[in-house]
Order: C-alpha cells, then structure tokens, then sequence
C-alpha cells in the first residue's frame, strides 16, 4: 500500500472520530427523545414515542423559561449590539496612541469569568440603588432588583464585546473617504453614519445580533446570578438535572439541533440561490431548464433543506395518530415477566439454602428482600422506571410459603396464573 | 448651473504635528478658472484640496471662498465638491443613487432625483445604465461617475484629486478634453491636482508647480514651460538641459554664465529673477531639447556648444540625440522628424545652437529628482 493512500485513510479515520466526537453526542441526545424508557437513555430501547414532545410542552417551568430566555435575549441582542457598534466606531476615531489601551479595555470582560460579572452586576446595582436613595418599592427600586434588567445588564456587559469584535472586523474594511465623500456633498454627520456606514455595517449587525441572541440565550454563570426570582431556559434545565432529568430535555435539545440545522440549511439556501442569481444575471450562467424547480438546481444545501423539512413534518404528522400504548404494555409486560422470573430464580435459591441451613441451623444473615434497594434509592430498580403498579406483593407471598417444596414452587401453578 | 466663483489662499501653513505639509501658500484663483496643483508625490496636492474642501482646518492663514472665509465652516457648508484620488464611490448605491446623493441628503423625493440623475447620466454618456451598481462598471465609467455626483450638487467650486491617474494613456487623453469640455460647458472653478505635467499644461488656465509642500511657482502653462522660475520647475516640467555655472556678465534681463564645462552661454533671466541677480552668483542656465540645433560652430555668439553624437532615439515624430559635451556633459536635442538621417554623424564632433531667447537663467537651486 502506497504512504498516500495510509494517509488517506488516516485522514478519514481522523475525520470520521472527530465528527463523531463532535455529533456524537447530539445524535445520542436526540435518540433519547423518542425511547419511552423514563430515563434518557438509548439502550435497553423500550418504545418509539413522542410522549417526552408532550411532557415538555405541557412542562410550565420549561415554557416559562423559554419565555424570558426569549425576551432577555431580544434585550440583550438590542443594548450589546448598539454598545459594540458605538465602542467599535469610537476605536477607530480614537487617538492612535491610546487605540490598544482602549481595545483592552473594552474586550476585557470576555476575560472575566461570568460568575464574577454576575455577582458584580447584583451587587453593583444595589448598591447603586442605595447610592441614589431609590425607595423600597419605588420604581427605580423596583428595577434595581428585577431579574430581567439585571441580566440584560449583566448579559450585555460581556457580549457586547464580542459584538465589538465582529463590528471591528468589518469596520477595518470600510473606507473612511466614503463618509467624507458623503459629507462633501452635503449629507450632515447623522445623514453619513444612517446612509453609508449603517448600510455597510448591515450584515456585521445581523451577525452580532444572531451571535448575542445566542450568546444571551445559553447563558449560565451569570444569569443564575442576576435572574433573582424569574427563571431562564439555563436556569430551569440546571434545577431540573438537579432534581431528576427526565427525556423531555431531550425533546427539547432535539428541537433547538432542528431548528439549527433548519435555519443554517435556509441560510445557505439563499446565499447559494443569490448568488447563483446574481450569475445569471450578470450573464456568467445560463438560467438553467432542468426538471428541478430553479432554486433546487446546484444546491445541496436546499435539498438538504427540503428532505429534513420532509422528515420533519411527517414526524409531526405521524406524532398526532401514532401511539405507542402497543408496545408499552408488550415492553412491560416483558419487564414483569423478567421481574417474576427473578423473583422464582431468587425463591429457588431460598429454598435451596433453607434446606441447606436446616441441616446447618437458622441463619440470621438473610437477606430482607425490602431492604435489596441499597444505598442507590432505588434508582437503578426496574420497577421505579415504570412507576407501574410494583410487583413487590409477590415477594411476601413467596416468604410465606416457605415450604413450597425444594424447586421453590416452580411448577406451582398459582404462579403461572400471576403472570 | 452656478457660475465659478474665485478661491483664495492667503498666506496658508498646514502642519501635522512637527512636519509642515504646506509652507506659506499664497494662491488666487480667479472664477471660472480651470486652476492645476502640480507636484511630485507627497509635496501636499492633496493636503491643499482638504484645506479647500473643508476636512481639514489651515494651522495658519485663510481660505477664502467667493470672498468668504471659510474658517470654521464644515465641508458639507462649502459650496465646493470633491472628487477623490479613489472616486470613493458608494459601493451598496445603484449609479443613479450615488449620483443624486446631495438631493437625497437635501430631501428630493425619489422622482426628482432619478430624472436629475438621468439627465447627467445622459451628459457622462451612460444613459441607461443608472441601475448598476459601481462596482458593475469600468475605470473610466466609474471616473465620469464621479464627475457627475460631484456635479449634481451644484458647487460652485469642483476639486478633483488625481482623477484621472488610474487610467490608462487613451482613456486619461480622452478624458482630459472631456474634463475640460465639461468644465467649460457647466462654467465653474475648477480646481485639478495631478502629478502628470502633460495633463497640468494641456487642460489648465493656470498651474501651480509645488515642490515639498512650497509653491514653487503660478503661472499659464506657457510661461511654466518657457520661463521656470526655479530649478526645481524647469527640470519637473517637461525634459530640460540644465548647465551649472556663475554669472559672469548682466545686461538687462539677458545674462551670460560661464559654465562649468560648455564655456560662456547667453540666456535671457527669469521674469521673477530680473534686477536680483548678480554677477558672480551660482547659477544655472536651461534650454529644452527641441530649442536646440545642429550650426555653425560660433563661440561670439554665447550659445553654441559642441558636442559629441553617443546615439540617437527614434521616437516616431521625433528624433532624440544624445551628446555629449566636453566634460562628458550630457546634452539632449530633439529634432522633428522630417525624414531625414543622422546615422553619418554617430561618433562625429558637432556644433549645436540655440536661441537666447529660449533659454532661462534662474539662481542655482535643487532639481526634480528623477
Ligand atoms: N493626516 C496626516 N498626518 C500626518 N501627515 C500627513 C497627513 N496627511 C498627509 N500627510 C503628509 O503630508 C504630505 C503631503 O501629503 P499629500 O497627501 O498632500 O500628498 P500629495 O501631494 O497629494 O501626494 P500624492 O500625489 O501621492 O497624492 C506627505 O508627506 C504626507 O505624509
Ligand atoms: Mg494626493
């Protein structure tokens, strides 16, 4: 084998583990949004469903996060992008001399960590509300402490610089003389910046914007600071793994991966579509006659687009008349039968040691079967999985009657029945 | 169409910091004029223009703008309009937008401006192709583009910057004439800085030849070409022979230089040197190429030379024969072609002469470098 073709497949190998290190999780994730089993989890797969859509959506603190995330983002994205856009403007009219100090100082809060902005804009707030006497319950007061206005600030201070790092970037190609152009022929300052350096800046705003909306949207450390008494998406999921996670947090990370793929499909869509636009019409291509509708035509990305749209949709479809009660009782019916079969190995086993410890004399080390959840709560129980009626009766009736015979009652025929 | 009105510097100083960009500038420029800065890069064309326009304030003395002094009055106050060394057009507006600009930002609606904007897009020969973008069309496209936004502001004052210096040679002729037609046609100050002497001489009323942020001299082209008033203007403007040496007799405006290395030559001084020079003085005479002949061998008259014949150039309407001197001076003639043949004379010692009044004597000083 030649050394190019080792390094070809070297190179694949280490393609395939990166994606999969990178998707792999996601794809797990996902999965886990449609096993009914109660605990996300691909493996042992019990049923397809979509009962974990439901429970999200009918989940009030995951509606009510979702909610305020969405308006504090909407906050977050309006004060970090005009503050970025105005400090990048400033960076470059500032004296050339003070130019790297001032960088410093406005990227800076990319470095401090979250935690500290968060406690800071808590503490600093109050205090200022103090400093300028604000009443308790005044309005100011009010604001001082409102979760909302505090974590837009606290959100803001930080991801305002990077909105300054994407604007700075832009701005680096602007040309100066067009501003001075516009002025000479007799636009005012206001007129310049609104009609030729905000047009020029557009598509920096609408990536900063996107960019801060999900900065905001995924925020932890410092919401959970400044958020006090309402709650975000962050905020809630964080409480929830605390208190049990269950696979409606899947639905959810399923969605936003859609939702994802969907809009950066439909962005490309466009682009792609504009530009093949754009060649036809400057004559470089021909407007093509194919039997695909035109923007299908060279463009993967809005096949791409339109299978996942496919998908989508018949799982929505299918999600209003599919029910999987079927197979869940056939899965719990399997779980029970299991159950029982364990439980007539474990009575066997008794019955085995009783007659073995009649011979030798009562052993006060046997196990209590009520006791066999241990130190994990039951977690791990089978049973707690299902929250179905527990099959725990069987196992007092099967200490009552110990004297079922040495086969521990296997062919008792009431056992077959209880099945 | 508002007609020209006139442009005064008066005793301008620019400085940044340390560095004096402009040194003691004195210009009139009467309305109407088609006025040129010419000067080697970075002597301060543009910086003058800025001073002009309004984006950028004198250090010291006044700009005066239809007699008005222009201290503290922005650049979209003036009643001027510039035209950028890069065009700076706006790349995100359509050719009708960026040409009616000034109405938009003055309140025109929509209709106004488009009809306005068609009609110059008619006179820049581009009808029809207002809903392009810039970046759609070719150097000299852009170019005309440029003079018509400027235009359609109606200054009274028009600055061009170096407009025509991305261009190649056909399109920079063709667009001279046409730069000077319209200047004629809308009437207005015109006020055209290029380092191209060519494009100084044949398009303006009056040049004014810079050299390091000084003006060096103001004048009509023929008096630049023909009687420089410093070294540094005789050698910038066209090719000169250039002969270093000190006076040593003045009648008049006429003066005799013993050279260095051609013996005892008559030139007529400089207007601005007549009565200021004196016997003695370091000094150095010039003569162009095509003032000089083939002749008589004359030492009384004072303005032969003889010389040596290296090689020749044919240059299609002309010829150019190097010599050299004694000395080894280098000496250049051109000669029209008139279908003649030099070859015989390669090699050959020969007399060349020259009119005195065609040659001028100034104080020595610097010369352009080349
Ligand atoms: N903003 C500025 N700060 C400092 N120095 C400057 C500034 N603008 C221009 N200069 C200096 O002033 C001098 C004149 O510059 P200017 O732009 O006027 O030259 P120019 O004659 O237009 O040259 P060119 O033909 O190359 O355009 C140059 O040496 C330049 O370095
Ligand atoms: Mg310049």
């Amino acid at each position: 084998m030649s050394t190019a073709s080792i390094i070809r497949i070297a190179l694949f190998a280490y393609l395939a583990i990166f994606f999969s290190y990178l998707l792999g999780p996601l794809v797990v994730m996902s999965l886990t949004a449609f096993n009914s089993a109660a605990f996300p989890s691909v493996s042992p797969w019990a049923c397809y469903t979509y009962e974990w859509f439901d429970v999200l959506f009918n989940d009030k603190h995951i509606k009510e996060g979702i909610y305020y995330s969405v308006i504090i983002g909407l906050g977050t994205v309006a004060l970090s992008v005009s503050m970025g856009l105005a400090a990048s403007i400033v960076l470059t009219q500032v004296w050339a001399k003070f130019r790297s100090t001032y960088y410093t100082l406005i990227i800076a809060p990319i470095l401090v960590p979250g935690v500290v902005l968060g406690i800071s804009t808590l503490v600093f707030w109050d205090r200022f509300g103090d400093f300028i006497r604000a009443g308790d319950g005044s309005m100011l007061d009010g604001l001082f402490h409102n979760g909302i206005f505090l974590t837009i600030l606290g959100q803001s201070s930080f991801i305002a610089s990077y909105c300054m790092l994407v604007f700075v970037a832009r701005l680096q190609r602007f040309d100066p003389g067009l501003t001075e152009a516009a002025l000479d022929l007799g636009a005012t300052h206001t007129q310049a910046f609104r009609k030729i350096l905000l047009p020029f800046m557009r598509p920096a705003i609408a990536s900063a914007s996107v960019l801060a909306f999900l900065a905001s949207f995924e925020n932890y450390n410092t919401t959970t600071f400044t958020i006090v008494k309402y709650k975000t998406l962050t905020t809630v999921l964080a409480q929830k793994v605390r208190l049990g996670i269950n696979p409606s947090i899947s639905a959810l990370a399923f969605i936003i991966i859609m939702m994802t793929i969907i809009l950066a499909l439909g962005f490309e869509t466009y682009r792609r579509n504009n530009a093949r636009k754009e060649a036809v019409r400057l004559g470089k291509a021909k407007e093509s006659k194919g039997f695909l509708p035109g923007f299908l035509t060279g463009n993967p990305a809005a096949i791409v687009l339109v299978l996942v749209s496919f998908v989508v949709i018949s799982m929505i479809g299918t999600a209003q008349s599919y029910s999987p009660q079927q197979c869940k009782a056939e899965v719990l019916a399997a779980k029970k039968a299991e159950v029982a079969k364990a439980i007539k190995a474990l009575k066997l086993k008794r019955t085995i040691k009783q007659q073995s410890d009649s011979l030798k004399g009562p052993d006060i080390f046997t196990p209590d079967p009520a006791n066999k959840k241990g130190s994990f709560g039951g977690v791990f129980d089978p049973n707690n999985l299902t929250n179905e009626e527990p099959a725990k009766p069987e196992a007092p009736a099967a200490n009552k009657k110990p004297a079922s015979g040495a086969f521990g009652g296997v062919f008792d025929p009431n056992n077959l029945q209880k099945d | 169409m508002s007609s020209g009105v006139a442009v005064d510097l008066e005793n301008v100083w620019i400085k940044f910091g340390d560095f004096v960009a402009v040194r003691e500038a004195n210009v009139n420029i009467n309305g109407g004029d088609f006025f040129s800065f010419l000067g080697p890069s970075g002597c301060g064309k543009t910086t003058i223009l800025r001073a002009v326009s309004g984006f950028l304030e004198p250090s010291d003395g006044r700009v005066l703008i239809g007699g008005n002094n222009m201290a503290g009055i922005g650049p979209n106050k003036r009643p001027t309009a510039l035209i950028f060394q890069n065009l700076a057009l706006f790349p995100l507006m359509k050719i009708w937008e960026n040409i009616s600009f000034s109405m938009e930002v003055a309140g025109a609606s929509a209709k106004e401006r488009r009809k306005r904007a068609d009609e110059l897009l008619d006179m820049i020969a581009l009808e029809g192709q207002g809903d392009k973008l810039p970046s759609e069309l070719s150097g000299g496209q852009k170019q005309r583009v440029a003079i018509a936004r400027a235009l359609c502001a109606n200054p009274d004052v028009l600055l061009l910057d170096e407009p025509l210096s991305a261009l190649d040679l056909k399109l920079r002729q063709h667009m001279r004439t046409e730069l000077r037609e319209i200047q004629q046609r809308v009437g207005i100050t015109f006020i055209y800085i290029t380092h191209d002497q060519g494009e100084a001489l044949t398009m303006s009323d009056n040049v004014a030849v810079m050299k390091a942020g000084v003006i060096d001299q103001i004048d009509n082209g023929h008096e630049i070409y023909d009687r420089p008033a410093t070294p540094f203007v005789a050698s910038f403007v066209g090719e000169n022979n250039v002969f270093r040496g000190k006076i040593s007799q003045i009648s008049g405006s006429e003066a005799v230089i013993s050279s260095n290395r051609s013996g005892e030559l008559r030139a007529q001084i400089t207007p601005s040197q007549v009565g200021k020079m004196n016997v003695g003085d370091d000094a150095m005479m010039f003569v162009r190429p095509e003032a000089l002949a083939l002749g008589e061998s004359d030492p009384a008259s004072k303005t032969t030379v003889s010389a040596k014949v290296l090689n020749e150039e044919f240059e299609g309407a002309s010829f150019s024969v190097f010599l050299e001197g004694d000395g080894g001076k280098q000496i250049k003639m051109a000669m029209p072609n008139l279908g003649q043949k030099l070859e015989g004379h390669t090699g050959e010692t020969l007399s060349v002469h020259y009119d005195a009044n065609n040659a001028v004597v100034m104080p020595a000083g610097e010369l352009a470098s080349e």
